[in-house]
């Protein structure tokens, strides 16, 4: 039988509540449920990062996290992130320098990019690769998005 | 050769590049930054129906019984199906093409049904109103099997004491042998003959996006559309008609964004397959999306071979022959409808690529084994070919005691040496291998490279520099597939239409899967009509909707879907031209279409904008010349025809750093030097290099799909099959020579898979120059830190 | 892959959490770093989820007495960023970062991570190389259980049903004491083909994760006098399975590397 718990929660600023299976993942219940398709899943086992959102400030595996586990919690996606424009300055380098190409990883990535640029004011080369260590990209081969991601850091200031 | 003059307008107007060879950013990314894509998951239908497969846990068993009793009392499952009833409603199919001679493969269901023959392959599919729900149902169905013997080594798969298929006689599924004569003697008269056998392991793409599909089949009019993350929608078209009994102007495929295929989605699934039958079956959506664990299992494989080769050369350093055997394993079938033997074809036809020899003799044999099936998968063949020939030569080049680079430098094809028929048949238009080794060399700063090794090495830090010349396939005519009979398109069409506010559609048959292609077509439509990029709007990807053609496939979208834009955009350019002047009543001879406007060809002052000109053109034609019909909607299409395949060349160089006491190599950096002809976006190409690389990286040090004896899959999850990430990966150097091809105004050749052709035979290359001072080489790849040990005699 | 289904409790005392950990058919979920992937693989089938998330007392880092204390709930991301267990417990500073990614650093927990005692997690070698004593409570009470008798087994520690693991405690680093952690990974955050926890301290401990199914203490290369004594009795203290990429000797070579780095390291004066 279907267990569902009921929660309430933020998602990008809005309440939001909802009667879920308590087996469905953070990252189905924002695409299923709330039709927020921007976070994506490519591995359900959290190695590849494609379904990073962040959660109470903090970025997490969207698939590793229960939606019943996010009761109470404020959660951002990278529409949300987008809409506030937060993510601008990556959104325009990641542009600029062809940071993505097939764009799946991409808000995954644009996620774990921010996390880095909100705690440090700037980062080597290997400092940003760390970072986003987590995050498979099979297109770009990466380079270009850690060049876009040290343009970011840098302009910081 | 210099950098393209592109003539881009008809003969005696002026020249304006336009946006050729500027790395313009593309225009459809906004949406991807913001999560506002379309994969094909992410759409929504009514009644939306779920698909999950029953898959075999054996490598080779017959399927006595299924039992879907449970399974099909199970909360919103809608139906549990097998291959039986499955075959009511999609014919099998048989993966052989006319031109390979002699290749055999045995029928395919969409759902196995007499038997198993991979750990993976689907015996039941079960239809429910969530993925959840029909996993569930999944785990209930019961199964009775009886195990076979199990075909895992290629050699042993050869000798044939075990047949997995008994009517096919033995398991080669296609073998070749070609031999230009005096090959004997050429080895005879060798002042050195070097050898070794080079193992390559079998991986996969890892689409970051899994397979997907969505099949709509709508009773009412006996039609069926099909959201489909393929890179060949209209060959899809083809199939599904075929194949599922429904006629082919009632079959409709789109694809709308695609997360990574690399060829991986280019090929016919039987999962995929099942999937649009039971929409026809179910009168309604049925969705299939593999997941991450099933990707593993079922996704095409690629790459697994043991090659011998042998290289006979002159004490002067001359190239005088190779010798090849390959051995190559497959899966249980040959895959549709592109066969699995063209991977082993490409090995015969490429190695030994970008030297001048005239003598080679190849044998090579295509094995069936009960693990997953194989297919093309990007780069097909070049990988290998490139590697083995790379690696044999740097063998001779040591055993010579010549520089690698000064070997290459003595046996490079010479770039005047054009057209050029190779040994093995294929014909080079016209390469750039001497400028390319040059312009490398030079970047790389080679020689203080070698210098620095050489300190460094005394201080027991040992570095590696690797080279890897090579040749690669882009642009085919239908030379490739064509004309062994399969229904794979090697022309593509594009049509231009101005709208009525001056905005430019471009509908291509050429699809987008992250490369970049409606960027291109944008750019070539852009520079061609006169128009600025941002009135530009591309469209791909829709059988309904765009000319017929290929789609993404062997490196040919720029220079066949290009070519296609380029002369739609000048056509329509004239014809705007002749609306205008009857717009304007003076002869079209003196005028010019620029940044949005009909100009004055020689003063270039405004005429017409060409939001006037559409809304006289569509909106007031009762006030143009009675027997005057505008016609802004132009469609060119475009088939290379002189050379079966337009080959390009580059060249890559690694730089590693070995640990000699665990193994592990670091990539310092990595080079990559392309002529791939025109080159319309610099920064795309670029790109397109570095992410073949890295490909390339993960099959030469990280990615095998490793199996145990049964047949089963061992490391087919995330955790346990590495594929290359961040942290590891070099920053990649790129540089390009422009030697455009005569067969297109556009001149473009392709691109997509050489940093995948070139990246591990230059790693290889890199690892062995760093172990020449321990005596120690590596050659069977991936270059784990255990076979490097190995090879280092530290265990 | 979607996990089975399975019923979700949070209790919000320890009391009660202790009652429903017992249930059979019962899992506790901390960060659900392991458990959730094992979920959606459908690994494991559990009956009800235990979230013990909520449960105050099981957080905290505390250094009283010179004795740190890491509560269970602990994040890997808060350990990393503590400036106490960077003063005090630099060997933990060391190993965290080598813990997969930041996002699954931001959820994973110490308590879960030796809970499940993963033969190629950091946190088990780490906590018997510094002599910790990991503190355990049921409804019977608490235990305090030294951290090399509580991996007792592939993914088997003395946990009985019903018990949670509260906290670690071990000593603070003493000003003459040294640790260093190395570990051998193909990629950043990859489960550890092999790793070292090295802790100098009134004993020497070298302490290896992912070379059996629980961490490794090797005690003769441990009370060896000389480099060269260590790695020739390591081969005794010593006996790694193979792993998908790496026989067993691979292992035990790669072992004595590690060993010769650590051992250098810490015998370097500052």
């Amino acid at each position: 039988m279907e267990h569902a718990n009921d929660i309430t929660l933020t998602v990008n600023g809005t309440p939001v509540s909802r009667r879920v299976p308590a087996r469905q993942h953070l990252v189905d219940f924002l695409r299923e449920e709330l039709g927020l398709t921007g976070s994506h899943i490519g591995c359900e086992h959290g190695v590849c990062g494609a379904c990073t959102v962040r959660v109470n400030g903090e970025i997490v595996r969207g698939c590793l996290m229960l939606a019943v586990q996010a009761n109470g919690c404020s959660v951002d996606t990278i529409e949300g992130l987008s809409d506030s424009k937060e993510l601008a300055a990556l959104q325009k380098s990641f542009h600029e320098r062809n940071a993505l190409q097939c764009g799946f990883c991409t808000p995954g990535m644009l996620m774990a990019a921010q996390d880095l640029v909100n705690q440090k004011s700037k980062a080597t080369r290997e400092e940003i690769r760390a970072h986003i260590s987590g995050n498979y990209c099979r297109c770009t081969g990466y380079q270009a998005i850690v060049d876009a991601i040290e343009e970011v850091l840098n302009g910081q200031g | 050769m210099g950098k393209a003059e592109l003539p881009l307008h008809a003969p005696g107007t002026q020249v304006d590049k336009g946006y050729i060879g500027q790395s313009v950013p593309r225009p459809n990314l906004q949406r991807l930054l913001q999560g506002r894509g379309a994969f094909i998951d992410d759409l929504r239908f009514p009644r939306l129906a779920h698909a999950a497969f029953f898959r075999s846990p054996y490598a080779h068993a017959r399927i006595k019984k299924l039992d879907f009793e449970k399974a099909r009392k199970a909360n919103g499952v809608i139906g549990v199906f097998d291959g039986r009833a499955v075959a009511g409603y999609c014919t099998p199919w048989v993966a052989v093409l006319a031109h390979l001679k002699g290749m055999k493969s045995p029928p395919q269901h969409a759902i196995a049904i007499e038997r198993a023959c991979w750990q993976g392959e689907a015996v039941a599919a079960v239809v429910a109103e969530s993925r959840s729900q029909a996993e569930d149902a999944v785990a209930l169905i019961e199964a009775e099997w009886e195990e076979l013997p199990v075909v895992v080594d290629m050699e042993e798969s050869l000798q044939g004491t075990k047949i997995i298929h008994a009517e096919l006689g033995d398991n080669v599924c296609f073998k070749r042998e070609l031999d230009t004569g005096g090959v004997e003697e050429a080895f005879a008269k060798a002042d050195v003959i070097v050898e070794d056998t080079f193992h390559f392991g079998r991986h996969t793409g890892v689409c970051l996006e899994g397979r997907a599909i969505l099949a709509d089949y709508n009773a009412g009019e006996h039609s069926l559309t099909v959201y489909h993350a393929t890179q060949a929608p209209h060959m899809m078209q083809d199939i599904f008609s075929r194949h599922l009994g429904i006629p082919e102007a009632n079959v409709r495929v789109i694809t709308k964004d695609v997360g990574g295929s690399f060829g991986i989605k280019v090929h016919v699934y039987p999962d995929e397959m099942a999937t649009a039958a039971l929409s026809v079956m179910l009168h309604r959506p049925v969705k299939f999306v593999a997941d991450r664990l099933e990707s593993f299992l079922s996704d095409i494989h690629a790459r697994e071979h043991r090659v011998k080769v042998r290289l006979a050369a002159s004490k002067a350093g001359e190239i005088l022959a190779f010798d090849l055997d390959d051995l190559t394993s497959i899966g249980p079938y040959s895959v549709y409808p592109r066969t699995s033997g063209i991977e082993g074809n490409q090995v015969v036809n490429l190695t030994g690529g970008p030297y001048r020899h005239q003598k080679y003799r190849a044998k090579m044999n295509v094995v069936f084994t009960n693990k997953n099936v194989t297919c093309q998968y990007r780069a097909v063949g070049h990988p290998i070919a490139v590697a083995l020939t790379e690696g044999i030569v740097d063998l001779a080049a040591q055993r010579l005691q010549m520089d690698p680079a000064e070997f290459r430098r003595k046996n490079l094809i010479p770039d005047d040496a054009y057209p050029y028929t190779f040994p093995s048949g294929i014909k080079f238009e016209q390469l750039s291998h001497h400028k390319a080794l040059d312009l490398l060399l030079k970047t790389m700063n080679y020689t203080e490279l070698r210098e620095e090794q050489r300190q460094l090495r005394a201080r027991s830090v040992f570095r590696g520099i690797g080279l890897a010349a090579m040749i690669e396939v882009t642009n085919p005519s239908p030379a490739f597939y064509g004309v062994g009979g399969a229904r794979i398109s090697a022309q593509d069409g594009a049509t231009l239409r101005l709208e009525p506010t001056g905005m430019l559609t471009v509908l291509c048959s050429v699809t987008e899967q992250g490369q970049g292609s409606e960027a291109v077509f944008a750019q070539i439509a852009a520079s061609a009509v006169g128009v600025s990029i941002d009135k530009v709007k591309v469209i791909t990807g829709d059988t309904g909707v765009t000319p017929y053609g290929g789609g993404t496939w062997a490196s040919r979208g720029a220079g066949i879907g290009g070519e296609a834009v380029l002369q739609a955009g000048r056509a329509l350019r004239a014809n705007m031209l002749e609306v205008a002047a009857a717009i304007l009543k003076v002869d079209k001879a003196e005028l010019d279409v620029e940044k949005n406007c009909v100009v004055s060809l020689l003063t270039r002052e405004k005429k017409i904008d060409l939001a006037e000109l559409g809304r006289v053109a569509y909106f007031r034609p009762d006030t143009l010349p009675m027997d005057f019909q505008a016609e802004l909607t132009v469609t060119r299409h475009y088939t290379p025809r002189q050379y079966g395949f337009t080959f390009t060349n580059g060249i890559q160089a690694s730089l590693v750093e070995l640990d000699p006491d665990t193994g592990f190599v670091r990539l310092l950096k990595h080079w990559c030097v392309e002529d791939s002809g025109t080159v319309i976006n610099p920064m795309l190409v670029d790109e397109q290099l570095r992410g073949g690389v890295v490909q390339g990286i993960g099959a030469a040090l990280l990615e095998e799909c490793l199996y145990g004896p049964d047949g089963q899959l061992l490391n087919g999850n995330m955790a346990d099959y590495l594929v290359p990430m961040a942290g590891e990966m070099p920053d990649i150097v790129c540089a390009h020579i422009e030697t455009p091809t005569r067969q297109s105004q556009l001149g473009a050749k392709g691109v997509g898979e050489a940093g995948t052709a070139g990246a591990p035979g230059a790693v290889m290359n890199a690892i062995n120059d760093a172990l020449v001072p321990f005596n120690a080489r590596v050659t069977a790849m991936p270059f784990t830190p255990e076979r490097i040990l190995k090879a280092l005699k530290k265990i | 892959m979607k996990a089975p289904s399975f019923a979700y409790s949070k209790p919000q005392s320890l009391a009660e959490a202790f009652e429903l950990a017992e249930q059979p058919g019962a899992k506790v979920l901390a960060g659900g770093q392991s458990l959730i992937p094992s979920l959606n693989m459908r690994l494991s089938a559990p009956e009800l989820l235990v979230d013990i998330t909520g449960i105050g007392s099981l957080r905290g880092i505390s250094v009283e007495q010179g004795v740190v204390r890491i509560g269970a709930l602990t994040t890997h991301a808060q350990i990393e960023r503590s400036p106490e267990i960077g003063r005090h417990a630099p060997l933990l500073a060391q190993a965290v970062p080598h813990i997969a990614h930041p996002a699954i650093r931001n959820r994973g927990t110490l308590g879960g991570s030796i809970a499940l005692a993963d033969p190629a997690a950091e946190y088990p070698a780490c906590l018997v190389a510094l002599g910790a004593t990991i503190v355990v409570a049921g409804k019977d009470g608490e235990r305090l259980v030294p951290a090399e008798d509580f991996f007792k087994g592939l993914f088997e520690v003395d946990l009985r049903p019903g018990e949670l693991v509260m906290a670690a405690e071990f000593p603070a680093l003493l000003k003459d004491e040294r640790s260093v952690f190395l570990e051998l990974a193909r990629r950043h955050g990859d489960y550890a083909i092999i790793g070292l926890a090295a802790h100098k301290a009134a004993e020497t401990r070298f302490v290896y994760l992912g070379a059996g199914a629980t961490p490794v203490f090797a005690r003769r290369a441990s009370a060896a006098s000389t480099l060269e004594d260590a790695v020739s009795v390591l081969d005794r203290d010593i006996d790694p399975p193979a792993d998908l990429y790496n026989s067993s000797t691979t292992k035990r070579h790669l072992a004595k590397v590690l060993l010769a780095r650590a051992w250098n390291t810490l015998t370097t004066s500052h």
